[in-house]
């Protein structure tokens, strides 16, 4: 599995750096920096929730993303 | 005869029916290149055998992506870009402007390849007398596709091709997040193909001269002509047409040569990167040689730098007109790139006492592809070539304060402050 966040949805709420600090880290404005590579299986299940957790459902895996989690609709909302 | 050497015979092409007093009508367009043939699915054959690029600065292979909107059900739609957004390029405007139906007919036979029942043709919306004159155009026409001319902001990042979706989708004119890309789904939903203008225009030439044809230009591996928009300190400013592989020291001169000394050339536009001069001059124009040479051919620009000019000044100021014109959209843009553009103007015109090009060093990384679309990257892309190529001129302006070239009028042209 793998993260990507949808960087027109993220406003920087910084929910996902407090839920999966091990894969995730702020730039100084408040915005998520991904870790580079796939979520380890021990972490898939955090990476999940943190996803679920984001107030503008900006956090994605990829999963989430084949389901039709289009992003750009909220974009187009935002 | 050796293969990989350019005959310089094939050009021009595109601008063969190019005349001087306006743009070219219906019939002397059919003069020039003769009668428009109908295509269908399998001209995709064609155009994959031609191994046509897009020419709106991806450069990604046009049959591929005829292909993959072709391969859906239901209707589809075709979009003509010809939103120039660079404002260091001229030749969409040129070829709009001058020989409409060339554009057209791409789009028609775009259209009819990939199954669409419309098209639309977008150009910028405040050229009232550019969007008149398509319209005169499309009226002198039959064809068996509706063609929409529309107005689209002239910001920017409105010709990126999802913005250009979303507003004919009535949306803003910014980039979209994707996945859903243009092929999946586009205008009114439906499965859409986005080509720059340059791009259809080449479509109309293979559709009545074929792939063999096509392929009798510039190299086996970077087939066809080009338009190229050579500006800057050069004698003979405008749009030429190329040879793909063509080196862009020819293209200077083509250009009428330098108008002094040059000091550095900036290839592929702002969203392409500054080049040395002696290690620019032998590489030839294809988006493979200039990648490996550290730049990008973006859609075709070649600017010649003065080396009277400040090529840290001149960045600088592009930067920051770049950053104003970043969408709005993702967080790493909207604080990134002004913060890359403050750091950048501080270097330009107030030296740094040594710490600025460590606070760039460091700020690249946070902007770069962290957007929606690759707007931030570009900008990374032409500061990273500006420190690399003036590498000497940064440390100085980092340590001693500004040389003598900020004082110079800027080169780099921005469009009206105004508009």
């Amino acid at each position: 599995m793998r993260l990507r966040v949808n960087p027109i949805a993220c406003t920087g709420h910084g929910l996902c750096a407090e839920l999966l600090p091990e894969l995730i880290k702020l730039d100084p404005w408040g915005y998520p920096l991904l870790a580079d590579t796939p979520v380890p299986r021990e972490l898939a299940d955090h990476a999940k929730r943190a996803a679920a957790a984001c107030p503008t459902l900006a956090l994605l895996t990829d999963e989430s993303l084949v389901a039709g989690g289009r992003g750009g609709r909220h974009a187009a909302r935002a | 005869m050796n293969t990989t050497t350019l005959a310089h015979r094939a050009v021009p092409r595109l601008l063969a029916g190019l005349s001087y007093y306006g743009p070219a009508s219906l019939a002397e367009h059919h003069r020039q290149y003769g009668p428009p043939v109908a295509v269908g699915r399998r001209f995709i054959d064609v155009v994959d055998a031609s191994g046509l690029t897009g020419r709106g600065g991806a450069g990604f292979p046009t049959g591929r992506k005829m292909r993959m909107v072709a391969v859906r059900r239901g209707s589809k739609a075709v979009v003509a870009n010809g939103c120039e957004g660079e404002p260091a390029s001229s030749k969409d405007r040129l070829l709009l402007t001058m020989l409409p139906h060339l554009v057209l007919d791409g789009l028609v036979a775009a259209a009819m390849a990939v199954g669409a029942s419309d098209a639309y043709l977008c150009v910028h919306d405040h050229e009232w007398d550019l969007l008149d004159s398509l319209d005169d155009a499309v009226a002198e026409r039959n064809d068996p596709v509706r063609v929409l001319v529309t107005g689209v902001p002239g910001r920017y990042v409105a010709s990126e091709q999802s913005s250009i979706v979303q507003y004919l989708n009535g949306g803003p004119a910014k980039p979209t997040f994707a996945p859903p890309r243009p092929h999946e789904r586009g205008v009114r939903g439906l499965p859409t193909l986005v080509n720059n203008v340059e791009t259809l225009a080449h479509l109309a030439l293979i559709a009545r001269y074929g792939d063999r044809w096509f392929r009798s230009a510039g190299l086996p591996a970077a087939p066809g002509s080009m338009l190229v928009t050579a500006s800057g300190a050069v004698c003979r400013p405008g749009v030429y047409e190329i040879e793909l592989g063509t080196p862009i020291g020819d293209v200077v001169m083509r250009a009428g040569g330098p108008a002094e000394r040059p000091r550095a050339l900036l290839v592929g536009g702002y969203f392409g990167a500054w080049l040395p001069v002696e290690a620019a001059w032998p590489v030839p124009m294809t988006h493979a040689a200039l990648k490996a040479a550290g730049g990008a051919l973006g859609a075709g620009m070649v600017l010649t730098l003065p080396a009277s000019s400040c090529l840290i000044a001149e960045t600088a100021r592009v930067v920051r007109y770049l950053a104003d014109e970043g969408a709005g959209q993702c967080g790493p843009c909207v604080f990134g790139l002004p913060a890359l553009a403050d750091a950048m103007t501080d270097l330009a015109y107030h030296g740094g006492r040594g710490r600025i090009l460590g606070q760039l060093a460091a700020l690249i990384p946070l902007v770069e592809r962290r957007g929606a679309c690759r707007h931030p990257d570009g900008v990374t892309q032409l500061i990273r070539s500006a420190l690399r190529t003036a590498a000497g001129d940064a440390q100085r302006h980092d340590e001693d304060g500004p040389c003598r070239g900020v004082t110079r009028e800027p080169l780099l042209p921005l469009p009206a402050e105004d508009r």
